[in-house]
């Protein structure tokens, strides 16, 4: 395995752009050193983003919105009270992955590189309606969030092409993210929720909803969002929220759920979160 | 194999390591510190806990190069000299360990906690060691021991 | 056995002192099993079988070998010919013969010149293997067309007609069931399940080995009893035991799962092949794939009811699977099943079975606990449909001294009654259930253990002592050997110096097992004190010439007996020791034997518990452990030992299982999946100590570590059933299947 440390994206994505075996970035590691150490996958090549200027920035754009380095952990963006308030829900989601250790490594972009169905901040991301900045052999794009992971470990990223940055839109409403796990920590999700919602008045006037670890790739539920949308979430919407998120799950029976409680939770959990999502948003 | 300068325990130390190499490996099989213990090599147990930066780490899941120009802090380091830190007294006296092998993790996680949040609650704290698998005490004494230090702490700052 | 008993005045017993080891454990300098190194050392890695059942056609060892770093290989080859019995047992799981009998077997290892390459090295070893149907489940192991694991293993014991896989049967009890259950206002039969659990220890298994061509060799590991260690090391690699000298280093947690061997004779393997000493620290996922989890069960109990309470007949039938070898604790859950209640009418029979998973190994009360979630259980239900009072009827029927136990003994004192009572009083039972909530008791039983024991007590010049122990330490035994040297010398606690001895420093210890420490050790450290001071008695006695019978020991001095013995100041300790190579040499004292008086115990736990009904899972709000000691030495670790085995009970009754896909393949290798209780999942664990003497014991000590493990299941299991008013009868109760009862 060779180690590398580039100091620019733009090297970052040269080396990996060339590299012939197995390549890897490395941010907090916490995924790639489990894969590393259970002979998953050794990597021919692995590139450490950390020595990159700006990867560790949470800043603050012209419109409102927030940048987030590739390299800030789950415990930087706990600490930062200006990413709390505009974004709660993406930030405890954040904060949900892992143990304390883990939140001082762990990184939004390599939970979304990982290609988790399961991971605990892309659907937060989601339904945040946020995008990704991606470098390449070919320069820099955007895109979203949701189009980026293409299946379990799966991506739609191009070979040589690195996340530099993710991109949350300015705060305009509420957001929250709950999961479902056995224990009270340190699991992996069995099934994970976001909801992003803004009102006016008491009426819901837009909303994203989107599930995790119930389909091979986190799901923007368009169906759920649509039962939000106008209501003032009464007894009806809520029950078609639920309706909605259930119907939307594709899920396997595995060693953390079974399809039949994964398919059920679904609908408590996008009920649950869209209840806090409200709050927040009239708050 | 890769050159390495890095601080540990306030002292200077200078390895080469394979790539593939962890800063638990180093430390236990380059520099001899085998305090920090492994218990899963996957960052479940937290047995191999160290500071960096103020922040607990896993160390199985930080590779040795990685350390370049750190300044790390492990079990071994936590006393000044034979002054035992506070956690490590009440450890002790509130019978927080049976086999001892998870203490080393919990003690640098306790005390990475502590300094940032002196007064926390018995839920902050069984929430911030929640990595820090114990298999023999069931955590009441440890929880214990971890309040009764904080507020011994509280008095004396 | 007869001693002098002595269950008031202490001094030191009863107390809290700061145990020995703390210094060392809480400064990373206490040394376990993969702390120690040598020069010229190698690492050792094993090479597992993928399959959960194949034939091993052949391994090609070439590119291994062939590999920069790597001095050698062992495979079956490298080990010794012709073992029997329990011997060939533990030499097919720690390296497969013929077949590959489960996920994770051992097939090959390696040593190399680091860890990394031993692992690359690994993954250069071909193996041809034939996979073969395979069955893991012990329903299915017993049903006619199951692929059967290895003929010929059955013991004699076994009725006509069953299973090959069916190796071993016990049947035991009284009365006559079917005339009590007639006698009964309610009858009642349900079946059980349990999951297989592991132990969980977070220090893997680790050891370093040294064994030259001489059949000398060297090994330090991670054991609860390096005497056993040495005796089957030493067979399965083909030398002399005491060529074999066994060091116990500190361990990180056993509960059972470090009695036996399984890398420490590979390890000597390597060694004796690469002329090096050779480490060998198992990765985590072989420690779930390959050392013993627990038993898996299914259980049918029948229990008979009268109106007023009364147990009228009880019934069961357990079956247990202890993986690809005989040996679960099929016997013991049969035992323990209805050992806490007095009946006229009791039978319970016992099936031993195997299947494809690894060899089990004891885990804390092996076979109890899963007895008490069966019993404890059903009796509840039974309770909840008659309206009685759950802890009344246990009251009603609880064993007692003088009942002939439910699997044949009559009991001598023991302390179930007082237990009860104390959970009657105690404020947790007396509190109304919190709204929401379900509330659940159980009690458990286990037997305790003697066992051989030796110890060796010398004291130095300046009066202080060391206290030669050769059971491992695993939770803070040495400090409670030092206060009971320390009362019997009337000295200082911090004058004892307790120290585990390697196998060539002392006699032959039992493992650390069967909750026989305190109880044993104890007993042999009081005794070998006793010893010395006889020893020291009689050198006051020489220097002040009289009678050794009229010098008595008090407050660590030497005084005459009485006016009529003579008038000497007392002789203090360090006075008679500062002397002692001249007054007739060394003063140590000793004791051996095969003290068999364990007092078996009794323990009731009280929980609150509540649903999320719209998710299945789980709170523990409230835990509370009454347990009978006998006689606290050190209240903290018995306190400890309440608690620690409360949790992990806890973690068996709600989410602790080996998955096993129907590949055969463990699915969940880690603690990410294999999920024990973290801090966050536990409230706060109350503890009440009760002390009925066990008359088997200077002091009266039971063993406490075990017992506690024993009621949380069913304690667990009846405060969800309550909260969630559904019956949970099969363990883990994980939420989809609280949610799937739920729904009917």
């Amino acid at each position: 395995m060779r180690y590398h440390t580039p100091d620019s994206f733009e090297d970052a994505s040269a080396i990996a752009a060339a590299a012939s075996g197995t390549t890897r970035f490395l941010a907090g590691g916490t995924d790639v050193l489990v894969q590393l150490r259970s002979d998953l996958v050794e990597p021919d090549d692995l590139i450490d983003v950390k020595h990159i200027p700006g990867v560790k920035d949470i800043a603050q754009t012209a419109d409102g919105g927030w940048r987030i380095g590739a390299a800030v952990s789950g415990a930087e963006m706990m600490a930062h009270a200006g990413l709390r308030a505009a974004w709660p829900g993406v930030v405890e989601a954040t904060d949900l992955i892992g143990s304390t250790q883990i939140q001082t490594r762990c990184t939004m972009v390599g939970n979304l590189c990982n290609g988790s169905p399961a991971a605990d901040s892309v659907p937060a991301l989601v339904a945040a309606g946020a995008t990704a900045t991606i470098v390449g052999p070919n320069g820099t794009r955007e895109a979203a969030v949701e189009d980026i992971p293409t299946g379990p470990g799966r991506l739609s990223l191009a070979k040589g092409e690195v996340v530099s940055a993710l991109n949350l839109p300015a705060g305009h409403g509420g957001d929250a993210y709950l999961r479902f796990i056995p224990r009270t920590e340190m699991d992996i999700a069995v099934v994970g929720c976001g909801v992003s919602l803004a009102r006016d008045g008491d009426v819901i006037t837009s909303a994203r909803v989107s599930l995790g670890a119930v389909a091979p790739t986190v799901l923007l539920v368009a169906d759920a969002a649509t039962a939000l949308i106008g209501s003032r979430l009464e007894e009806a919407p809520l029950a078609q929220l639920a309706a909605a998120a259930s119907a939307a799950c594709n899920p396997i029976d595995d060693k953390r759920g079974t399809i039949k409680f994964r398919t059920h939770v679904a609908g408590v959990l996008a009920q649950r979160a869209a209840k806090i999502a409200y709050d927040r948003a009239g708050a | 194999m890769i050159q390495v300068s890095t601080t540990i325990n306030g002292d200077e130390h200078q390895f080469v390591c394979d790539p593939r190499e962890t800063l638990l490996d180093v430390l236990r099989d380059r520099l001899g510190l085998t305090g920090a213990k492994e218990g899963c090599g996957t960052g479940d147990c937290g047995a191999c806990t160290v500071e960096i930066g103020g922040r607990p780490v896993c160390s199985c899941l930080m590779l040795g190069a990685e350390a370049e120009g750190k300044e790390i802090t492990t079990v071994e380091g936590i006393a000044d000299g034979e002054d035992l830190h506070p956690l490590q007294v009440n450890f002790i006296k509130h019978a927080a360990l049976q086999c001892g092998i998870c203490t080393p993790g919990i003690l640098v996680a306790t005390k990475a906690l502590l300094e940032e949040n002196p007064n926390p609650t018995e839920t902050e704290v069984r929430y911030w060691l929640a990595g820090n698998l114990c298999r023999c005490t069931g955590y009441d004494k440890i929880i214990r021991a971890v309040m009764e230090t904080a507020a011994e702490m509280r008095e004396n700052a | 056995m007869a001693f002098d008993e002595k269950t008031e005045g202490f001094n030191v017993v009863g107390t809290r002192p700061d145990r020995p080891d703390g210094i060392d454990k809480v400064t990373g300098r206490a040394s376990y099993g993969a702390d120690a190194s040598k020069a010229g050392m190698l690492h050792g890695a094993i090479l597992r079988s993928p399959h959960a059942h194949a034939v091993i056609k052949s391994i090609n060892l070439d590119k291994a070998l062939a590999l920069k770093g790597v001095k050698g290989v062992v495979t079956r080859a490298d080990f010794a010919e012709g073992l029997t019995g329990e011997n060939w047992n533990v030499l097919e799981n720690v390296m497969a013969g013929e077949k590959a009998l489960y996920d994770g077997h051992a097939v090959a290892a390696v040593a190399a010149t680091s860890q990394l390459i031993a692992r690359d090295a690994l993954k250069l070893i071909e193996v041809d293997y034939e996979p073969i149907p395979h069955v893991t489940d012990v329903d299915k192991a017993m049903q006619p067309d199951a692929p059967v694991i290895r003929e010929g293993q059955a013991s004699k014991a076994v009725p006509a007609g069953m299973h090959p896989n069916v190796v071993d049967y016990h049947e035991s009890g009284h009365g006559d069931v079917e005339a009590g259950f007639a006698e009964a206002d309610l009858v009642m039969e349900r079946t059980f399940t349990t999951e297989a659990t592991h132990q969980g220890y977070i220090e893997p298994h680790a050891c370093l080995a040294t064994l030259g061509g001489d059949g000398r060799g060297e090994l330090w590991c991670c054991t609860q009893g390096h005497w056993n260690v040495q005796k089957i090391c030493a067979a399965l690699v083909g030398i002399e035991q005491s060529a074999l000298r066994v060091t116990a280093s500190e361990i990180g947690g056993g509960f059972g799962g470090k009695t036996a061997v399984f890398i420490e004779p590979v390890a000597l393997a390597l060694s004796r092949k690469t002329n090096r000493p050779v480490k060998i620290a198992m990765p985590r996922a072989d420690v779930f794939k390959a050392t013993g989890p627990t038993a898996s069960t299914s259980m049918d109990v029948k229990i008979g009811l009268k109106k007023d309470g009364t147990m009228t007949a009880a019934w069961g039938e357990f079956r247990s699977q202890g993986g690809a070898f005989p040996g679960s604790p099929f016997s013991f859950t049969a035992m323990c099943a209805f050992a806490p209640y007095a009946l006229e009418n009791v039978k319970q029979i016992g099936y031993d079975v195997m299947t494809n998973r690894p060899k089990q190994a004891a885990y804390r009360a092996p076979g109890s606990p899963m007895a008490a979630f069966a019993v404890e259980s059903l009796l509840d239900e039974m309770c909840n449909q008659m309206g009685l009072d759950p802890l009344e009827v246990r009251l009603k029927n609880a064993s007692k001294q003088g009942t002939k136990a439910s699997f044949g003994p009559t009991w001598d004192r023991i302390g179930l009654v007082e237990c009860l009572e104390a959970a009657k009083e105690h404020s947790h039972y007396a509190a109304p259930v919190p709204e929401g909530a379900g509330r659940g008791i159980s009690c458990g039983f286990w037997f305790n253990h003697g066992g051989e024991t030796s110890v060796t007590l010398a004291m130095s010049e300046d009066g202080t002592a060391q206290l030669m122990l050769g059971t491992p330490d695993i939770g803070g035994s040495r400090a409670s050997m030092a206060m009971m040297a320390a009362e019997e010398l009337g000295i200082p606690y911090e004058h004892v110096r307790a120290t585990v001895a390697d196998t060539a420093t002392l006699g032959y210890n039992e493992v650390s097992h069967g909750s026989r420490v305190t109880y044993a050790s104890g007993l042999a450290t009081i005794e070998a004190a006793r010893d010395t001071v006889k020893k020291l008695c009689a050198r006051a006695a020489a220097k002040w010439g009289i009678d050794e019978d009229a010098v008595v020991w008090r407050d660590g001095c030497a005084v005459p007996s009485g006016p009529n013995a003579g008038d000497f100041d007392p002789l203090p300790i360090g006075q008679i020791c500062r002397k002692m190579g001249a007054t007739g040499g060394p003063i140590v004292g000793h004791y051996e034997a095969t003290p068999e008086g364990a007092g078996v115990s009794f323990a009731v736990h009280i929980v609150d518990a509540t649903v999320d009904r719209e998710t299945g899972a789980t709170s523990v709000d409230r835990y509370t452990v009454i347990q009978d000691a006998g006689k606290a030495i050190h209240p903290d670790y018995v306190e400890g030992q309440y608690q620690g085995g409360a949790a992990q009970g806890i973690g068996w009754a709600l989410n602790e299982e080996y998955i096993y896909g129907e590949d055969g393949r463990l699915q969940n290798a880690g603690f990410l999946d294999y999920r024990i209780p973290v801090a966050s999942d536990l409230p706060m664990i109350d503890t009440v100590i009760v002390e009925v003497p066990n008359p088997g014991h200077p002091y009266g000590v039971r063993g406490v570590g075990e017992t506690s493990i024993c009621p949380p299941l069913a304690a667990i299991a009846n405060a969800v059933s309550n909260a969630a008013g559904v019956r949970m009868k099969d363990l883990p109760m994980r939420p989809s299947r609280i949610l799937d009862a739920l729904d009917g």
